[in-house]
């Protein structure tokens, strides 16, 4: 077993750091908006886990394409990695957005197009968790869920697609509104996003690594296992 | 992954044609998936019957909606027992054995789906317009079954393949296809609705075309993977 | 006919075939003994062409695998413990169905010559659904000599067969053989293999522990040849 990679040690010290750094800022530096008041402040970090929610879709994706080429299982562990760390981010960033719908919306949930996308994407990650669980050979588990994200990669911009048409065509609804159009945002409200974006992109990756090392640990005591029993 | 075209001596066409031919004739003898289909479909249409209460009122809003979850609820059953033949007498092996391409094995499953699906279509069309008293044959109407068709195949196949072959089978298959068939849906939906109201064809025309899109891409993308949905 | 070299082929974590060699004259019929879970049905499939190996070269009458797989397949035959024919339709219909998919030039013509072949010319109408294991097992191997293939994959075809069917079966291979085509079947029915096949191997732990031709040992010494292979140490 190996030790902990010294860059890995410096990725998650560093993204403590940025986090506590972003927390600050979101509560301290940021102005508080006009319009909606304190609850605004959920938006800087809902953004930033939608990011890396979005980004680790894309990850696995890329990742499901690469295993598909290589046939190299490392592709696999990264792929499922990100998945996994991008469902709880993506999961995180709407409970955010409701929080911050309640008071601004008046409704905790609307069917707004990108409420709704995010929802079904939610959706399709965990059919590919379910798809994984009901095989066992790990190789064709690992060219299924590859096959699996790669559906899914082409399949979510066409939902979102559809959904912006559908509420377009019925434009009774989109009152709801777009969930940063009305709002103005200072100099500072952009550092904090940025920021908070930047450092969750740390965040994840940290996360990330440390997700593929076990199950990198994962296989290794498999692989003792398996040794032991013969 | 080298395609193998040149030195197998079935044409791609005449595979496809094969496979068709085969899952046509046997189904014609037996007529397991068919009935089944079909008495499923009829009873998700009386489901929903009372599960609405649809006045005259609110059916001309809901028929898109009723007939839509109507296929796509018939339709699994048919993806799940056309893909458990193959599975269940290690007919795929067979099929894999012989020197064609993987494709033109998928697309040979895939056009014989579609056929029991539209063959599903075409019963439980006639019978809705008279029980609700609607008149669905439209040629718009029609065009937008036929293209949400196409698509629903052409998941649904390369899906219901992956399905087989895990350990939760048949439960699993409506729970990996419905996420990546909300684009067909909506579209469909909402373009038999355009027909149904009698809209002007430029407002159901981005419909359209995104069915169009859906299909093609679906279409390309299982052409591509389906080689790693079979072999080991 | 076959050459494989150096073959690996791993599930997941678990080495089934661990550096195999393995090689086949045209005309032979070789028996692939050994206790299950050897990797025999493994090492058939990757002979098939159904499963790519990890490692190592395989080669069928000239032909790389996996990247001339299709050029393989036509040269093909295989009959395996499951009929792979499709219950719903007639014995005639499944082999018209895998004349078409080999692009056999006249089918018809071939299909009556395998009825009569395997003895199911009477039957051609009815539906596989109905026949009995031996008659699907007798069927299954008219599909897998309908093209006529150079080499045959044989995996258990004895199984579950009563004693008609397998003296039927016997006869088959045996006038199959005697027409120069090269045969690989697994097995774990030592007797049966050793009077039927030209040679005799050993798959056990993922290699081959031990090869001797059939005509080079007494039918007595069968047993104990295949014993002291099994329990070899690995890598012997």
């Amino acid at each position: 077993m190996n030790a902990k990679p010294r860059w890995l040690m410096f990725v998650d010290a560093l993204s403590l750091i940025l986090f506590l750094a972003a927390a600050a800022m979101v509560l301290f530096y940021a102005p508080t908006e006009r319009m909606m008041g304190e609850v605004q402040r959920v938006f800087y970090f809902h953004v930033a886990t939608a990011w890396v929610g979005m980004l680790g879709f894309c990850a696995a994706g890329v990742a499901g394409i690469a295993y598909l080429r290589t046939a190299d299982l490392k592709w696999d562990r990264i792929s499922l990695a990100a998945v996994e760390i991008s469902l709880v981010f993506f999961f995180a960033a709407i409970v955010q957005g409701s929080v911050w719908a309640r008071p601004s919306w008046g409704t905790w949930w609307t069917w707004d197009s990108r409420l709704t996308t995010a929802a079904i994407v939610e959706m399709v990650y965990l059919a590919y968790l379910l798809l994984r669980q009901g095989i066992d050979d790990p190789e064709r588990r690992a060219r299924f869920g590859a096959i699996y994200t790669l559906a899914g990669f082409v399949s979510v911009p066409l939902t979102f697609i559809s959904i912006r048409l559908l509420r377009t065509i019925h434009p009774v609804l989109i009152a709801s509104g777009e969930s940063t159009g009305g709002m103005n945002m200072t100099s500072e409200m952009v550092q904090t996003m940025v920021f908070s974006v930047i450092t969750f992109s740390f965040i994840f990756v940290s996360l990330m690594a440390r997700r593929v090392q076990l199950g990198r640990l994962a296989e290794q005591v498999e692989q003792a296992r398996l040794q032991a029993v013969e | 992954m080298g395609r193998e075209t040149s030195s197998a001596p079935a044409s791609f066409i005449s595979a496809v044609r094969a496979v068709v031919w085969k899952d046509l004739a046997a189904e014609l003898r037996s007529r397991e998936l068919l009935s089944s289909m079909l008495v499923f479909a009829l009873l998700v249409v009386l489901i929903f019957n009372f599960a609405l209460e649809l006045d005259p009122q609110a059916r001309l809003t809901a028929t898109p909606g009723i007939l839509w979850a109507t296929f796509v609820f018939a339709g699994t059953l048919g993806l799940n027992r056309s893909m458990a033949i193959e599975k269940d007498r290690g007919c795929l092996d067979g099929l894999l054995l012989a020197p064609v391409d993987r494709s033109a094995i998928y697309f040979g499953k895939a056009i014989s789906n579609l056929a029991f699906m539209v063959i599903v279509e075409t019963v439980v069309l006639p019978v809705y317009s008279l029980l609700y008293n609607v008149n669905l044959f439209q040629p718009g109407l029609l065009l937008v079954i036929l293209l949400g068709s196409v698509g629903y195949a052409a998941v649904g196949t390369l899906l219901a393949s992956m399905a087989v072959q895990t350990r939760t089978r048949d439960v699993l298959l409506p729970i990996l296809l419905f996420p990546l068939l909300i684009p067909v849906l909506i579209a469909a939906v909402k373009a038999s609705a355009g027909f149904l109201a009698g809209l002007p064809l430029a407002d159901v025309a981005p419909w359209l075309n995104l069915l169009l899109a859906y299909d093609v891409i679906f279409i390309a993308i299982s052409f591509m993977v389906f080689d790693y949905v079979v072999e080991e | 006919m076959i050459e494989v070299r150096r073959l690996v082929k791993r599930f997941g974590l678990k080495t089934v075939l661990r550096g195999l060699d393995f090689q086949v004259q045209p005309g032979e019929f070789v028996a692939l003994l050994g206790p299950n879970g050897a990797g025999k049905t493994t090492f058939l499939r990757i002979l098939a062409c159904l499963s790519r190996p990890n490692l190592g070269e395989v080669s069928i009458a000239g032909c790389r695998l996996p990247g001339q797989a299709a050029a393989v397949r036509m040269r093909l035959g295989v009959v395996s413990h499951l009929p792979l024919l499709y219950g719903d339709l007639t014995a005639e219909e499944n082999l018209r169905f895998f004349a078409r998919m080999y692009g056999l030039r006249q089918p018809e013509k071939r299909i009556a010559e395998v009825l009569g072949l395997v003895g199911l010319a009477p039957r051609r109408r009815d539906l596989t659904r109905t026949f009995s294991r031996g008659m699907q097992q007798r069927l299954a191997i008219g599909r897998a000599v309908l093209h006529d293939p150079d080499l045959m994959l044989l995996d258990e075809p004895y199984t579950g067969l009563d004693q008609d069917a397998c003296a039927m079966l016997d006869t088959l291979l045996g006038q199959v053989a005697a027409r120069g085509r090269t045969l690989v079947m697994a097995s774990h029915d030592l007797e049966r293999a050793a009077g039927m096949a030209s040679r005799l191997d050993v798959l056990s732990r993922g290699v081959i522990t031990a090869s001797a031709r059939c005509d080079e040992m007494d039918p007595s010494q069968v047993q104990a040849f295949y014993r002291q292979a099994t329990e070899a140490p690995r890598g012997a």
